[in-house]
């Protein structure tokens, strides 16, 4: 009897494994249309962060490792890596056989070079700011040298945050930031440039000297733009576009899950960590009181963002570091929605309520052209920030620019805003709060004006800390002051999700979700 | 002789017309909010004073708006356009590359609208109380009230969601294999809607105009000595009275070749259609001066080589202005 069990079982798991190989069998040809309503300036991620850039950055440029679905780092174009004992080193090996596109050999001197480059151009300053020096004792092997523990290096060692440039084309002497080679870029990724043309379209095709055996298993990848979201939904259910990632209009979502011949997934986006907030300007004669902050924090109800306005694709946001990410605090105070408690606060703060019931009037700004985020988000707080007191006017900005003019330059009293991780708080988090990052005229930067020297400790701390339980406590740890001090009340997570065709297989669900190299994906 | 001295005279114009065209959007774009060294910061996701200060320099924006603007001029007048912000490419380089597609719309459009708008005038002064008459009027009615955009979206959820006849958006489809001729009925394909809703405004105004026209000259004596003389009467209507009859919609047609560009701006947009509308709209999305200030250029030179030909057309269509008469 137990003979026969084992027999069938085996029969079973024979069979199981059989029909998940023929399912999961990946051909090899056809082209991916991938529809995006982001326009990429040029196509060098080194000098630019960015959606735009970074998804056909990082199909045209390898970098030394890449991250799987659980933030496990991979080997990529490094076939080791090891962090040294005291974290202030970490050393790459890099594959013998990969080639830039122009079939010049990838060696120690261009990740240096790389190194270099994306210090000192690209915006994200503490991705390597605590590096002093690239070591290259031989071609095969770069030793990059931090001058404090960097936990967050192997990270920005994916991605589209450190592309492996060829030194001999972005070396001539130019300016990084407006080198030619920027529209025409030579990199080592699975795919290579066929055109760009801004604005239209980024034809790729696969790089048939990749130096990852048997792939990519696509023959081009089109990157198409579109002018609005609603033409590429419409694109998307047509089959014209087979890819739609970075689609965040629920109505839209809601649609083309009705379509049966598309597939709609959330995943892919844990490293982004896109949150939708309200930022205070802590200098405003009434939100420099803690309490008043805490008072609409309290008057909110994500839950009515989150399901009537969302229609329940977007998650409530509770603090600085979105739900998906390892460092995320579940344990904040999470404000829930309590009228009384506000009217109390906003009373023990000493602005009473005047004869018309108004305490005091309060501005609110708003990014325009993702209305269900930002817009629609604000006029919902209109009316309900009435109900203890605080009149709210809606201030339009007619583009972007404007907007930013008025946040970047602390021209603001509260504004709606949405912020990504992108992917260790190093990068992503840091920005927001630390007291020297309080910069007049930059826009993400700590725009709230918001000083906190405990929180400022913390964060140094946990910046350097190699312990990842111990990093975790300590990010923790200043989440829960951060959401206590309230410089934003953090309202939801944007409500990222991939479109594909069901004869996408393999579809881009790593952390990095499409910002990473699609050279698993095939057509079915 | 005469010829010549009108151009010459024109050119003239045209040339203080575009310079004040120049002067006056090189200050108008300066004074909207907001500096493309944010719009560039802003899609890196954000930068360092450093940063802005260094894309300043490097645009020169750090200088006063009136040194930039004698800069700009003086590069100009040498052709050059300067370089785009945003795109970081030649100015001229990219107009250059998206001046056919929006030349095509609008002449596609224009043709269009002439063509129908004056056969459907024709045929409703025919019979100026009958169906046709009427539908004419709604449609002209319509057609003209409607926003452009809306007529836009409106065709493409018919046309191209509904029932999927045409494409969504964009003039070409980039995965097509085949040949040259493939290739030129692929754009046809895609040009249809735009061209459509581009037109559509037209047409309602070229009905109505060669209708009013057509019922006037039709009740004039030569006409009526034409019909007395047993002219048949698709001879009367499509020689006698349309000759007459074209010649307000060409006038028309010309002057308001500035405003179809502006419609092309609208369309383009709608439709993803690579022209100069989406660059514009693009570039003044990312406060990228050079870039706007070159399409504006652009633009009001075609409207003034649109003027000419419209001239030199009606001198064609109407020989009493030819001979001076």
């Amino acid at each position: 009897m137990k003979k026969l069990t084992s027999i069938i079982a085996a029969a079973a798991i024979l069979t199981a494994g059989s029909v998940a190989t023929s399912q999961a069998e990946p051909k090899s040809g056809g082209t991916l249309v991938i529809g995006s309503t982001q326009k990429a300036r040029h196509l060098n991620p080194a000098v630019q962060s960015g959606i735009a850039t970074a998804v056909p950055g990082t199909q045209i440029f390898a970098t030394p490792l890449r991250f799987d679905a659980n933030w496990q780092p991979q080997p990529y174009l490094a076939e080791s890596w090891k962090v040294s004992e005291d974290g202030q080193s970490i050393t790459l090996k890099l594959r013998a056989n990969a080639k830039f596109h122009d079939g010049k050999p990838i060696t120690s001197e261009d990740v240096a070079f790389s190194v270099e480059t994306v210090k000192a151009n690209h915006p994200f300053k503490t991705m390597f700011a605590p590096v002093t020096a690239v070591e290259t004792p031989d071609p095969l092997t770069a030793i990059i040298k931090f001058s404090t523990p960097h936990p967050a290096a192997s990270l920005t060692m994916s991605s589209a945050l450190l592309p492996i440039i060829p030194k001999h084309v972005y070396g001539d002497g130019q300016d990084a930031k407006t080198h030619p080679a920027n529209s025409k870029p030579v990199g080592s990724g699975p795919f290579k440039l066929v055109e760009f043309k801004a604005g239209e379209h980024v034809i790729l095709e696969k790089n048939p000297d990749y130096f990852i055996e048997g792939r990519p298993y696509l023959d081009k990848i089109i990157i198409k733009n579109y002018k609005d979201t609603t033409s590429l939904t419409l694109a998307t259910d047509t089959g014209e576009v087979l890819m739609y990632p970075f689609l965040s209009s629920t109505r839209d979502i809601a649609r083309l899950k009705k379509n049966s011949n598309l597939e709609i997934t959330n995943k892919g986006y844990e490293a982004v960590g896109p949150l939708n907030w309200l930022a205070f300007n802590t200098k405003n004669q009434y939100l420099k009181d803690k309490r008043v902050r805490q008072a609409i924090a309290y008057a909110v109800d994500r839950n009515f963002i989150v399901k009537a306005l969302h229609a329940g694709f977007s998650k409530p946001a509770t603090g600085p570091v979105g739900p998906g990410s390892p460092f995320f605090a579940a344990d904040v105070n999470k404000f829930e929605k309590d009228l009384d408690k506000a009217k109390a606060l906003l009373d023990e703060a000493g602005f009473k309520a005047g004869d018309n019931g108004t305490r005091f009037s309060l501005k609110v700004d708003y990014i325009p052209g993702i209305a269900e985020m930002q817009k629609n988000v604000a006029e919902y707080l209109k009316p309900q920030l009435k109900k203890v007191g605080i009149a709210v006017e809606l201030r339009a900005a007619p583009d972007f620019p404007t907007w930013a003019k008025r946040v970047g330059g602390h021209d603001f009293d509260m504004s709606m805003d949405v912020v990504f991780n992108w992917g260790d708080p190093v990068i992503g988090v840091h920005r927001t709060y630390i007291c020297d990052n309080i910069r007049k005229g930059v826009i993400w930067s700590n725009t709230q004006s918001y000083c906190n020297k405990e929180v400022d400790a913390l964060l140094a701390k946990a910046g350097t800390e190699t312990d990842q339980k111990a990093r975790i406590a300590l990010y923790q740890e200043a989440q829960k002051k951060i959401v206590e001090d309230v410089p934003q009340v953090f309202l939801n997570t944007l409500p990222y999700h991939t479109a594909y065709n069901k004869k996408v297989g393999n579809p881009p669900v790593t952390i990095w979700g499409a910002m990473s190299p699609l050279d698993e994906v095939y057509l079915k | 002789m005469n010829i010549l001295m009108t151009v010459a005279r024109r050119l003239g114009h045209a040339f203080l017309l575009v310079l004040a065209v120049l002067i006056l959007n090189f200050l108008l774009i300066h004074m909207a909010p907001g500096d493309p060294a944010e719009v560039i910061a802003g899609e890196m996701g954000g930068a360092t004073e450093e940063m802005l200060a260094e894309i300043r320099k490097t645009y020169g924006l750090d200088k006063p708006v009136i040194v930039q603007l004698g800069i700009y001029l003086g590069q100009a007048i040498q052709g050059d356009l300067g370089q785009s912000f945003f795109y970081n490419a030649p100015v001229l380089e990219l107009i250059l590359g998206r001046i056919g597609p929006t030349i095509l719309l609008v002449t596609a459009a224009l043709t269009f609208a002439i063509f129908i708008g004056t056969m459907l005038g024709v045929l409703s002064s025919h019979k100026p109380k009958g169906a046709l008459s009427g539908f004419v009027t709604l449609f002209s009615v319509i057609g003209y009230s409607a926003p452009i955009f809306w007529t836009g979206l409106m065709l493409v959820i018919v046309f191209a969601w509904m029932f999927p006849i045409f494409p969504i958006a964009n003039m070409y489809n980039i995965t097509l294999e085949g040949g040259f001729f493939v290739r030129v009925l692929d754009v046809l394909h895609h040009l249809v809607l735009p061209a459509l809703t581009l037109g559509i405004v037209y047409i309602a105004q070229y009905a109505r105009l060669t209708r009013a026209s057509m019922l006037e000259i039709l009740g004039s004596d030569y006409i009526r000595t034409a019909r007395a003389k047993g002219v048949v009467e698709v001879k009367i209507y499509g020689y006698h009275a349309l000759r007459n009859a074209i010649l307000p919609v060409v006038t028309i047609a010309g002057l308001q070749f500035g405003s179809i560009i502006s419609g092309a701006v609208l369309v383009e947009t709608v439709f993803s259609w690579p022209g100069l509308g989406t660059l514009a709209f693009d570039s003044i999305l990312a406060r990228d001066y050079p870039t706007v200030l070159g399409i504006l250029f652009f633009s009001s030179l075609l409207v003034i080589v649109a003027n000419l030909i419209t001239d030199i057309v009606y001198r064609f269509v109407d020989p009493r202005i030819r001979t001076g008469g």
